[in-house]
């Protein structure tokens, strides 16, 4: 089938061995490639529940089915594993020009299995790849690794790594590609690191065949018409990034402030994305044939001087207003050492904020902190960043997560997660439908997995109340199964804020030559997340994980647009389950199972 | 009328759509290598496309000892005949850019030749880093863009 190299390399790194594999065409066809095709190879291949760090966890780099074509925003790949985080069955999505290279060289996906016995590098080049001695590139941050790599094979090729967080097995260690972007969450990098594999630098000078080419060319301009016409994608993103959404946020009074102790942060717009757009930004950048371009060159200034790409929204969001700090230059200290050493923003700066939390109340103490812990110490942020992915002193409990962090000093209520994974930067007690998402994705606190944002706030594709709950179950759904077909595909997700199943399904159409309706987008999507949900009840998960952090329910927003508001989720739960065609327990039907083709999948 | 393609780098976001458009219109399949267009990218944000200038005194044509680049004196566009070509790749080693590469499968060298008039680089280009404009006033539009930066600069000093 067009669109795909039909291809799939397998490493075992326990014996050293490097196989091409026919690309199972049937599963492309119905999982559209990344995170659906990765899930469905993980769940044949591996048995429910083994030790994220063993060396029977699987550890999946999958393209989908767009990687590398003219689609629109089409540079993307997904990571998939077992959590060490949390055990759930991690996807980690990722754009920057990693991805396509893949495909370039002539393979949809790797698998690797087993652990290496020494440190090791995978080294693709077209139809050869070997596995090379990495022990010079142990203990090296991204950009050297990245840079050692790149002198020492072909300057074009494109490297995803691992750096010192992924190493120490950071629990929320990610990995890197192209120096700057992440297959962020989960903890992915740090399963890496436990099977040996430092990176995988690829250089392809082959070609992604087109199915249709006049299809898919007027799919393409229909789309890119779509985006351009868009005030998101043509307008915010490219000018301000995602940051834009700071103060956006702040004003509808669901910033989390301070480790959700509030919700609305009084200097905000210090660290706003017009603020770093007018004061630290060279330029926007775009990912691989991106229309978009929410891509950050920036700096930052004096103590905490330096250079990199970002920080997007979660990340100021989390370094800033959820540890009360304003500075714009720790701030963006912070993202950049994260990128350096290999670490996802998000759980690091809100198990900051937890331990900040900890310290305030008095159960956690200088001594053991190292620094005076309270909200707004800009210092002891960017300090406990590179502790943590060195695991040094306080940083060793910090690698651990917020959940770990919180039950060892007695306050679990400090832990802002779902199913142990950090929530981010939207409160879901001031925006009811976000929360439903946060309790429900398959892989935790996570806002990339049904992003209601767009329509709660953004008004996309049209507006709803932000504290409306009704119809909030049936939103929850549809944007999980679209953004699990968007993953998939290999299209960015800021792309749906323009693009809807039939514009997508025009390009996949047009590219593998195949037809696919909306509806078959949609299914798609909707099969995906329903196995992801089979594998965490596989290794226990149940109905009880589907919630939010006590706080949540407990503790009213406390000033603001919307003081006095709570999480309504427990209410909204269960029309969200029979919207999904599941049990009152959250369990997928067989009949439901059935009629998106899981049948092989059922519980034995 | 005469059309030239015209680069604007600082307009440029690093996407690479443009060597995707023109390995699509040439070879109908995705692939940056065989592009005739090709963007580079640097430290601090800064992008370069670069594609043929289709250059006056054209090095490229002044070494083909068989006479397989041809300017069409209408379009301004010089053109590579593929039934004249012998593959020497004089021209590629001739090109002070690296503007002409060589199809290693199809045995000719390769360059920009405005796809026929519709350069697709230019029409997927998403921030029109990359325009094609007619060559008589093709520097009119940056002369337009800077004279507004000017023009408030004056306002400033006012």
């Amino acid at each position: 089938m067009a669109g795909w190299t039909e291809t799939i390399l397998r490493v075992n790194l326990t014996e050293g061995t490097v196989k091409k594999e026919a690309l199972d065409m049937e599963a492309a066809k119905k999982y559209l490639g990344c995170r659906g095709l990765g899930v469905y190879y993980y769940m044949k291949e591996v048995k429910p529940g083994v030790d994220p760090f063993g060396p029977e966890n699987n550890l999946i780099f999958a393209t989908g089915v767009l990687t590398g074509t003219m689609g629109s925003s089409t540079g993307r790949y997904e990571v998939v594993t077992r959590s060490p985080l949390n055990g759930v069955l991690a996807g980690s999505n990722s754009g920057g020009y990693w991805g396509p290279e893949l495909k370039y060289a002539g393979y949809d996906m790797i698998i690797f299995e087993g652990q290496s016995p020494r440190p090791v590098y995978l080294n693709i080049y077209n139809g050869t790849a070997e596995l090379c001695d990495a022990s010079d590139l142990w203990g090296k941050n991204v950009p050297d690794t990245t840079a050692a790599l790149l002198a020492k094979h072909d300057p074009d090729a494109k490297v995803a790594c691992i750096g010192p967080a992924g190493e120490n097995r950071v629990l929320f260690a990610n990995i890197m590609n192209d120096d700057h972007r992440a297959a962020g969450r989960s903890g992915v990098g740090a399963v890496m690191g436990s099977k040996n594999l430092k990176a995988v630098v690829v250089r392809g000078t082959k070609g992604v065949k087109i199915g249709d080419k006049d299809k898919f060319l007027a799919a393409v301009r229909e789309s890119r018409r779509l985006l351009k016409e868009n005030a998101v994608t043509s307008g915010g993103l490219p000018a301000f990034g995602t940051n834009v959404l700071v103060n956006i946020l702040n004003s509808v009074g669901s910033l989390p402030t301070r480790n959700f102790n509030e919700s609305h942060f009084e200097t905000a717009d210090k660290v706003g994305g017009e603020s770093l757009a007018a004061t630290r930004m060279y330029k926007n950048k775009a990912c691989a044939f991106c229309s978009v371009g929410c891509g950050r060159v920036a700096w930052s200034e004096g103590k905490y001087a330096g250079e990199g790409e970002g920080p997007e929204y979660e990340s100021v969001w989390s370094f800033g207003p959820d540890c009360g700090i304003d500075d714009i230059d720790a701030v963006n200290k912070a993202n950049f050492l994260c990128n350096e050493l290999g670490i996802d923003t998000i759980t690091m700066g809100s198990t900051i904020a937890a331990a900040m939390d900890l310290y305030e109340m008095g159960a956690v103490s200088r001594e053991e902190a190292g620094h005076e812990l309270k909200f707004g110490n800009a210092d002891a942020l960017v300090d406990l960043v590179e502790a943590t992915a060195y695991r040094r002193g306080f940083g060793n409990e910090l690698a651990e997560g917020s959940f770990r962090l919180g039950t060892k000093y007695g306050h679990p209520e400090v832990s802002m997660t779902v199913k142990k994974q950090e929530m981010p930067a939207y409160d879901p007690r001031g925006i009811q439908g976000i929360g439903l998402n946060y309790a429900t994705s398959n892989r935790g606190g996570c806002h990339v997995r049904g992003y209601t944002i767009s329509p709660e706030i953004l008004g996309l594709p049209e507006k709803l109340d932000q504290q409306s709950i009704v119809e909030k179950p049936a939103w929850v759904k549809g944007f999980q199964d679209l953004t699990a077909a968007v993953d998939s595909a290999g299209m960015c997700l800021f792309t749906t804020f323009a693009l809807g199943a039939p514009a997508i399904a025009n390009e996949i159409t047009g590219a593998s030559g195949t037809e696919y309706t909306g509806d078959d987008v949609a299914t798609a999507g909707e099969r995906i997340y329903n196995l992801e949900r089979l594998y965490n009840l596989k290794v226990g998960f149940t109905k009880a994980d589907d919630t939010l952090p006590q706080r949540m329910y407990n503790d009213p927003i406390s000033s603001g647009p919307m003081k006095g508001n709570v999480s309504r989720v427990p209410e909204m739960l269960p029309h969200y389950y029979e919207a999904r065609g599941w049990d009152e327990n959250g369990v997928p039907t067989p009949e439901k199972l059935e009629a998106l083709g899981l049948q092989e999948f059922m519980a034995d | 009328m005469e059309k030239i393609l015209i680069t604007s780098p600082e307009k440029c976001i690093g996407c690479g759509t443009c060597e995707l458009a023109c390995s699509l219109a040439h070879n109908g399949e995705c692939r940056p290598a065989i592009a005739r267009v090709n963007v580079f990218r640097f430290a601090k944000g800064k992008n370069v496309p670069m594609m043929c200038f289709q250059c006056e005194e054209a090095a490229c044509m002044a070494v083909c000892k068989t006479k397989a680049l041809v300017r069409d004196e209408k379009t301004g566009v010089v053109n590579v005949d593929a039934d004249k070509c012998i593959g020497c790749r004089m021209c590629v080693m001739a090109c002070p850019f690296g503007n002409i590469a060589f199809d290693r499968v199809a045995k000719v060298a390769i360059k920009c030749n405005h796809c026929d008039g519709e350069p697709m680089c230019a029409e997927f280009c998403p921030t029109a880093a990359i325009e094609y404009v007619p060559a008589d006033t093709a520097t009119l539009n940056r002369k337009k863009e800077f004279s507004a930066k000017m023009k408030q600069a004056l306002e400033e000093v006012k």
